[in-house]
């Protein structure tokens, strides 16, 4: 769908990532609300639609006293946040919301107010992947990489660039948990997790918050934050396989391919327009497919665009500039990071900062190869 | 009898394990079309027909992709695991385990010949697979 006129007003993380047993899920998820809303130079009482993942949004605007008069719970694991952001965007341009609040609460690391994992082992996974031990994403998101690497003439080496690469982003950042520089000899010789992954080729784990708020780019302009506007310019998403064996296509992931796709041609700009790039990267393996299924490069092409330096600083692509999901944070759903990065990549704000960035690419994935959402930003209409 | 979690059939997919039970597999193949699809579903994936027929399928794959999974739950006691993705020679792919193999990716070639071999877990019959030079 089209950009629908509307603009990110609000960005902000909660003050603290990392290991926060201090604070519960509610905690997180409000700290962020209250951090995005003065960014914006907003209160609670402006806001008349809510959205999260992960509990019911009505938990978040009720402890913010928020009676909001719009609510989109949609639930599709780390990407979830793209889309709130597309449909907030449609839900503001039609009239039903003018200022929604999207919000991120996760304490991966301590699990406080957190609902207990529970495999369900009638479900499709409970009968078709756990019982075989694909149940860690890190044994289960992971499976179809070896297809990926030998279609291509690939090797692990490649997974290993990725993560060197991105420790260049994220070198001496206070704010990533994995923050310095490190060799792909170093990723490779690191502890096994499930071969051919690596500890550092898998994210990390983290408690933290997120949130964003959106409103038409036309009260944008009246806000304080008017100068810090980032515009919605093209979005898309889709629906993958619940359970990684019945993916399509071992060696790419359809998902990437029709959300990206849509938010470029929504977006109305090619492949060339596009100045940076957050691709989730919650294992290695994702920034490479997505390299290929969002089209930047062309297929089998992705380990050496990585290994040659086209996503590091001072690259062609820069991609994944806060460290992504594997060095700088992951709370259990990444997305709402990836989308803090752009922004703050599109007002001249990143710890590590891309000069002239006017467009950025967010891609999510969500659930495994569940879900995918895209987004087109830019810091101009 | 393996160590891990035991699904729990449902009603679409309950022939399924009823099958391996008796150490065979069987998948739903659709009649107008006639492709076997993986899960069970109550409609043809591909045609959407509900004109569904169990037959037996050869117990025959290949290697399609694995990990070696060097950190299992506590349900599997410890050792590592390969969980592979394998494709059935009648087309769908699964996910499974290869036991009767060296866990070290030395011994594992993607697409060798695979065939299914069946395990007791609780109350059913998980369907696994070995190298064909080895299995009976």
């Amino acid at each position: 769908m089209h950009g629908g006129n509307v603009a990110i007003v609000g960005a902000a993380e909660t003050r603290d990532l990392g290991t926060l047993p201090d604070r519960s899920v509610l905690q997180l998820h409000t700290e962020a609300a209250m951090r995005a809303l003065s960014d914006a130079g907003l209160g609670p009482d402006d806001v008349d639609g809510i959205a999260n993942d992960g509990m019911p949004p009505f938990d978040v605007s009720h402890y913010l006293g928020i009676r909001p008069r719009w609510i989109d719970g949609t639930s599709v694991g780390g990407c979830s946040f793209m889309l709130h952001v597309r449909h907030a965007a449609a839900a503001i341009a039609a009239g039903a919301a003018n200022v929604v609040l999207i919000t991120h609460g996760e304490s991966g690391r301590s699990g406080v107010g957190t609902r207990p994992w529970a495999p369900d082992p009638a479900s499709l996974s409970g009968q078709f992947e756990q019982p075989f031990g694909a149940g860690a994403p890190f044994a289960t998101f992971t499976t179809p990489v070896l297809a990926f690497l030998e279609e291509r003439g690939m090797t692990r080496r490649d997974l290993a660039e990725v993560v060197a690469a991105q420790r260049e982003w994220s070198d001496g950042n206070p704010r990533a948990a994995r923050n310095r520089r490190i060799s792909a000899d170093d990723v490779l010789a690191a502890r096994e997790i499930a071969y051919p992954f690596t500890r550092d080729m898998c994210c990390v784990v983290t408690d933290g918050g997120g949130a964003l708020v959106m409103t038409s780019a036309e009260r944008a302009r009246d806000l304080p934050s008017a100068d810090r506007a980032v515009h919605l310019l093209g979005s898309g998403e889709a629906g993958g396989t619940p359970i990684v064996s019945q993916m399509d296509d071992l060696g790419s992931f359809g998902a990437f391919r029709t959300a990206c796709g849509e938010a470029l041609r929504t977006a109305g700009i090619t492949h060339a327009d596009v100045d940076h790039v957050m691709f989730y990267d919650a294992f290695a393996h994702l920034p490479l497919y997505m390299l290929e299924d969002s089209g930047f490069v062309g297929r089998g092409e992705s380990g050496a665009f990585v290994a040659d330096g086209g996503t590091r600083p001072g690259g062609a692509l820069p991609m994944n500039t806060n460290g992504g999901g594997l060095s700088y944070t992951h709370t259990g759903k990444y997305g709402m990071f990836a989308i803090q990065e752009a922004v703050r990549q599109l007002r001249g704000e990143a710890f590590r900062q891309v000069p002239g960035v006017e467009v950025s690419v967010v891609q999510g994935v969500g659930m495994m190869f569940g879900a995918a959402g895209a987004l087109v930003l830019g810091n101009r209409t | 009898m393996s160590s891990g979690p035991v699904p729990s059939p449902t009603p679409e997919t309950a022939p399924f394990w009823e099958s391996t039970r008796a150490r065979a597999m069987r998948l739903p193949h659709c009649t107008p079309c006639g492709r076997p699809h993986f899960y069970p579903r109550s409609y043809c994936p591909f045609c959407h027909s509900a004109e569904l027929e169990w037959r037996e399928v050869s117990g025959r794959a290949t290697l399609a992709s694995y990990v070696i999974n060097r950190r299992p739950g506590p349900a599997f006691e410890g050792a590592s695991q390969i969980i592979a993705l394998v494709r059935l020679a009648e087309g769908p792919r699964m996910m499974t385990n290869l036991v009767e193999v060296e866990t070290d990716p030395v011994s594992l070639r993607l697409g060798m010949p695979l065939r299914v071999r069946y395990s007791e877990r609780g109350d059913q019959v998980l369907p696994l697979f070995a190298p064909a030079e080895v299995a009976a």
